[in-house]
């Protein structure tokens, strides 16, 4: 079992918690003119390193809010995004 | 009276299946990961093709990734037509294929039943019975009353929270010992004097260019006229060393075994809603799995609750099984595509080639894959049965989508 630290809510089980995958994937900013590889990446291509990954996931049975965190993919060993672009990614 | 050497009076040890030789400095082909999908690929390069200057590179022991942990399931009840073209061809190479490689593989056909569970999954079912039947593949519907007739120990009373409505019936699926199946594999490579090098991992490439000429590995550089890529779990690290993407996950998939008990389970049961597969293995435990831990992961662990899910799921349907034990759990690691479709052909690199995706249903298709990879390799082109696998279906958008068929992990 994961503890999940919850910015909100504090190291919750991790059964409370839906997964959302890679963080910070955009939307690309001109659909019009991107290409159809482009699409491709947007839609079906993520990272998927062994060693740390910068993920999302939703505190679906507690607050119901999203937020980020980095976890290694291999210990499971995970820390709270505390970098500047936190409060963008929590309120996405 | 000296003490006897602790040991001395066991037999010699047997003559082994396999030699674990040093890597020479150059192949023709080099293949990275001696799982299933590696040792069959390298079998029908050297007998389908004639190409025998071939080394297997795995970063273990033998067929100790995906190959040691799955739960053996073989079906060819797919809903597409690429996806019938593929898995067909590897179901009618499992029913050679003891005889071709002449070892046991416990290969035995006791057929597999898909239920259904609500209204959509009935119609989902039936119109995947009719396109199996286009595609010449043995596919039945079967009412609830049939299903007890051919799985008496599965609850199909109404009372069901979720009862069953019906199911689809494959009778030519199966299931068979994995290990023997690489084994087997194992044995026939050595004799035509293919090198299946354990211990060695392969930690980035040589390149002229655009083009692969050969592999950095633990145990030192290896020259290679071509490189085929049959890592499962583990693609996606290989890949990232040379900046190419692949549109893979890698996430924990575990199953678990009971104790061993009286045959009691005829056939394979399988539930995509309620979330859990059934069989029993030939020694007698009953072999059980489910779906992925959501998470991405390469610990080859996952988390407790998924296994209590899919107990809660075995125990409604076999109500009888709620006595049993589980004796041991394990997960590997699968690399899971976006379309529930495995990803087989030619790469942006020269001589590179790719087989990943197969996710949590790759081991059926063991057979089929070494046919068309080892076809793709020789001849620099895709065979027609794997073609419409290529890496770029996730850009033309011609995704083959199989989560109906695949739902459950199997
Ligand atoms: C719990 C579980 C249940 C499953 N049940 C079924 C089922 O019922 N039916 C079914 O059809 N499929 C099932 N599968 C899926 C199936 O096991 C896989 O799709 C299939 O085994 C993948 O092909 P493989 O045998 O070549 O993989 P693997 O056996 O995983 O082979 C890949 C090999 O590559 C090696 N490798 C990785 N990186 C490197 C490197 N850098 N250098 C050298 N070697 C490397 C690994 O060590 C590994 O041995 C299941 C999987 C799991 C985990
Ligand atoms: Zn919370």
């Amino acid at each position: 079992m994961m503890l999940i630290p919850c910015p909100w809510c504090g190291p919750r089980n991790e059964i409370e918690f839906h997964y959302g995958g890679q963080a910070d994937v955009h939307y690309p900013s001109d659909p019009r003119s991107t290409s159809d590889e482009d699409w491709a990446h947007f839609l079906f291509f993520r990272d998927n390193p062994k060693g740390v990954f910068t993920e999302r996931w939703s505190h679906a049975a507690g607050c119901r809010r999203w937020f980020t965190v980095h976890r290694d993919t291999v210990t499971n060993e995970i820390h709270p995004d505390d970098s500047a672009s936190a409060a963008r990614t929590v309120t996405r | 009276m000296a003490p006897r050497t602790p040991g001395a009076d066991l037999p010699e040890h047997p003559d082994w299946l396999w030699h674990s030789p040093d890597p020479k400095p150059s192949y023709d082909v080099v293949i990275v990961g001696g799982g299933g999908h590696g040792l069959a690929t390298a079998y029908y390069l050297a007998v389908n093709h004639g190409i025998t200057n071939v080394a297997v590179l795995e970063r273990g022991w033998l067929a100790g990734g995906n190959m040691a942990r799955n739960t053996t399931i073989i079906r060819s009840n797919y809903l597409w037509d690429e996806s019938a073209g593929l898995y067909e061809h590897a179901l009618k190479l499992w029913e050679g294929l003891e005889d071709e490689l002449d070892y046991p593989l416990l290969f035995s056909q006791r057929g597999v039943l898909n239920l259904a569970h609500s209204l959509q999954e009935v119609r989902d079912g039936v119109r995947r019975v009719n396109a199996n039947r286009l595609n010449g593949i043995d596919a039945e519907w079967l009412d609830p009353h049939q299903v007890a007739e051919i799985c008496p120990i599965l609850n199909t009373s109404p009372d069901l929270r979720y009862p069953v409505l019906g199911a689809t019936w494959q009778p030519r699926a199966g299931i068979a010992k994995h290990d023997h199946v690489a084994w087997a594999f194992a044995r026939a490579l050595d004799r035509m004097g293919v090198d299946l090098i354990q211990g060695c991992e392969v930690t980035g490439f040589e390149r002229v260019g655009d083009r692969v000429v050969g592999v950095n590995t633990s145990r030192g550089p290896i020259r290679a006229g071509k490189v085929a890529l049959a890592a499962a779990g583990h693609t996606s690290v290989l890949a990232d060393t040379l900046g190419l993407r692949l549109p893979i996950q890698s996430h924990p998939l575990q199953a678990l075994v009971s104790e061993l008990l009286e045959p009691v389970h005829p056939t394979v049961v399988m539930s995509n809603s309620v979330h859990v597969y059934v069989s029993q293995a030939h020694k007698g435990e009953l072999v059980l799995g489910a779906g992925i831990d959501a998470h991405n992961s390469y610990s080859q662990r996952g988390a407790f609750h998924t296994i209590e899910r899919e107990m809660t799921a075995a125990v409604e349907l076999f109500p009888m099984f709620a006595r049993a034990h589980v004796l041991r759990t394990w997960g590997g690691v699968v690399d899971v595509t976006p379309d529930a479709s495995a990803i087989m052909g030619l790469t942006p690199f020269e001589g590179l080639y790719v087989n990943c995706g197969w996710g949590t249903g790759g081991f059926k298709s063991t057979p089929g894959v070494g046919w068309c990879y080892a076809h793709t390799i020789a001849c620099d082109e895709p065979h027609p049965l794997n073609a419409p696998f290529s890496l770029e279906r996730f850009t033309t958008g011609a995704l083959v989508d199989e989560h109906g068929a695949a739902g459950v992990a199997h």
